[in-house]
């Protein structure tokens, strides 16, 4: 009778474990043509760059098939053509360290925002929701560079902003605001937005309203029912939210192009210049290299952080 | 009267979408006292508008019109983290993302007590709840019944002047319910705050309430003791809402010192004793508690005459419906008190008796 009953468990198990195994083939059946392409296009281009890297620039672009480390050595260090001194690469360093700050700042002002409306959409009645995230991804629908020249028509010197501060008498000179940083902040801002908006809005959404009531209930006050309530349990939405607006930006090359007027270069604008007028398509493939680097590098220290803090939580 | 008052809600309306041309009124000029250190329940089937007026006391809803006074100061203009008002939420509302610890120690820390003061405290609240080995869990590591004790705690923690309890035991089992409703009365005997519980569950209120209030499309129709409440209904929605009642219209024959005769639907005319502002002549309604009726023996003078339709056994009592020539059957409820219940054929016509103090009398 036991006996029985231990050989019909083993084999129900079996039965488990077989039917499991089917699912995850299935699965993996089902997801095969997207990691096809997934892998080929990030993995091919990937290991395109990394030989170009290691290769010597051709004299009107291109590559020549011979071994140099001097593209690495160009990401970071400069030799003078006349007299060989080797010193830093002033400006790739300023141009990565303005890359750095812009899209750490763009990232912060969409937050800024991007949190309230998020808020907003998410404490609307749930038939007024849909009204709002469709409003929000609108300027999906036009071409970026469209975009672009349209804010750049805006705030140009004899643009809508300055027309209108000059016609009211505010000021009498026209602002300079095209070609600064703080015209690719802008610009980079409101393309990225919605990528801090919508993943917000996806945790807020799910919040429990009633977690805020109760906040309230206990005498917190409105900023602290936000820092003690809200903000750690909308964490997730806003993590996303960051990623999706800080590595775009980081690699940015319509936005400062246009906005920046090729004064303020970015990362993006600086490989795109070896690969053009600079001749140096190892290099461009080394600053790209870099860029990626820099991006993983953020992100790896975002997980170790994020996993310290979730084992402080006793789980 | 040394009792002072603890919430005075004086003529408060609720509307809600006012102006939008789709009002909703939820309570509709609600007037109540609650005394201090009483445990007061507001009793109503859903939408009456009792958690209405449980938000309003909290903070987190404002009165269309009237006034709420905290004892004696007028509270309706302060926001919810200014009033000295906590409130047991019906899904606790604990906070996910903090340790039990944590969320009973968080109105605390937000009056800006010390962190000695919140750890004494917090230690004091735990034993209070018996919840001292699981301090520090998660607050989805613990059960239904333990979240509700950390809820009670979370809100008993600050030492309200009044707690609003809305519904609290609503998502528990039966045998939990049970415990808790002991529980909570043992917690409010033991603080000494006045405690407000909304329930739509009836057998709830009466047996933890000092007195319940009944409510119906946003008005109270009766205040009292449970007992009064379901001995002296003074409404026909009490009547019904509260325990079972059998409703029998009556005509109104003549006055006869302090007793009133009426007519019954079946022609039987009885004398029962009756208020003095009675009507002189008309339709009455009489309301008559299952329990409170006999099955006539033999020698009883029956005052009610039917045919039996139905006998159902419930365990401790066994329930009789009785045709008597009205719309519903009328329906007497017999302990079975020596584990043996009356068998009468279906069918048999039988007298029901019933003692003329206990029947009420309803003016709808």
């Amino acid at each position: 009778m036991s006996t029985e009953h231990i050989s019909n468990n083993e084999s129900f198990e079996s039965l488990e474990v077989q039917a499991y195994q089917r699912e995850v083939r299935r699965n993996l059946l089902l997801s095969t043509p997207a990691l096809i392409v997934l892998f080929c296009a990030a993995s091919g281009p990937l290991l395109i760059m990394l030989v170009f890297s290691f290769l010597t620039a051709g004299d009107y672009g291109g590559i020549k098939w011979q071994f140099s480390t001097e593209a690495w050595f160009q990401v970071a260090f400069y030799r003078d053509i006349f007299d060989e001194t080797v010193s830093i690469a002033n400006a790739h360093v300023s141009i990565f360290w303005r890359s750095i700050k812009l899209s750490f700042l763009t990232t912060l002002v969409a937050f800024v925002l991007g949190f309230p409306t998020a808020y907003f959409i998410a404490t609307r009645p749930p038939e007024t929701r849909s009204l709002w995230l469709f409003l929000v991804t609108i300027p999906f629908w036009t071409n970026l560079l469209i975009r672009t020249f349209a804010i750049l028509e805006i705030i140009r010197n004899q643009g809508l902003v300055n027309t209108v501060l000059i016609t009211l008498g505010v000021i009498d000179q026209p602002l300079d605001m095209l070609y600064t940083d703080i015209a690719i902040l802008l610009g980079m801002t409101y393309v990225y937005i919605p990528l801090m908006i919508l993943p917000i809005y996806a945790s807020m959404e799910r919040l429990d309203f009633r977690l805020v009531e109760a906040a309230y209930d206990l005498y917190a006050t409105r900023w602290r029912v936000l820092a003690r309530v809200i903000l750690p349990l909308v964490k997730p939405g806003v993590v996303a939210g960051s990623i999706l607006v800080f590595i775009p930006s980081l690699g940015a090359y319509v936005t400062p192009r246009i906005l920046g007027g090729g004064k303020h270069l970015m990362i993006g604008n600086l490989i795109e210049l070896q690969f053009g007028q600079g001749r140096n398509w190892p290099l461009g493939a080394a600053l790209s290299l870099t860029l990626l680097v820099i991006v993983m590098g953020a992100l790896m220290v975002y997980v170790r952080s994020a996993q310290k803090e979730g084992s402080g939580h006793g789980h | 009267m040394s009792i002072t008052v603890a919430v005075d809600v004086r003529s408060v309306s609720k509307i809600f979408g006012a102006g939008t041309g789709q009002e909703v009124t939820a309570l509709d000029d609600v007037s109540v006292s609650i005394a201090q250190n009483e445990f007061f329940t507001l009793l109503g089937p859903s939408g009456c508008g009792k958690t209405t007026l449980l938000r309003l006391i909290a903070g987190f809803e404002h009165a269309t019109h009237g006034s709420i006074l905290l004892e004696g100061a007028e509270i309706s203009a302060l926001p919810p983290f200014q009033r000295p008002v906590n409130t047991v939420f019906q899904n606790y509302a604990l906070f996910p993302h903090m340790s039990v610890s944590q969320n009973i120690g968080f109105g605390l820390e937000m009056q800006g007590r010390t962190k000695d003061e919140v750890a004494d405290t917090v230690g004091a609240m735990l034993s209070l709840v018996k919840m001292e080995n699981l301090k520090d869990r998660q607050i989805d590591q613990i059960s239904g019944g333990q979240q509700q004790r950390v809820a009670l705690a979370r809100a008993l923690a600050p030492r309200p002047k009044v707690l609003l309890l809305d519904e609290p035991l609503s998502a528990l089992d039966l045998k939990l319910r049970k415990e808790m409703q002991v529980e909570l009365k043992r917690l409010q005997h033991e603080t000494g705050i006045t405690f407000i519980f909304v329930t739509h569950d009836q057998e709830e209120a009466l047996t933890m309430s000092d007195r319940v209030a009944v409510m119906n499309e946003g008005r109270i129709l009766q205040v009292g003791a449970p007992h009064e409440i379901y001995n002296r209904p003074n409404d026909r929605f009490v009547a019904d809402f509260i325990g079972d009642t059998n409703f029998i219209s009556a005509e109104i024959i003549e006055r006869d010192g302090n007793e009133i005769r009426m007519r019954l639907p079946s022609g039987i005319e009885i004398m029962i004793p009756a208020p003095p502002d009675l009507p002189q002549s008309g339709e009455i309604t009489l309301a008559i508690r299952p329990e409170q009726a006999r099955i006539a023996s033999d020698g009883d003078a029956a005052s009610i005459q039917g045919s039996l339709t139905d006998e159902i056994y419930i365990g401790t009592d066994t329930q009789y419906y009785i045709d008597i020539g009205t719309t519903s059957p009328f329906v007497v409820r017999v302990q079975n008190a020596n584990g043996e219940t009356q068998r009468i054929p279906t069918g048999t016509s039988v007298g029901i008796s019933v003692d003329a103090k206990t029947i009420q009398i309803l003016r709808d």
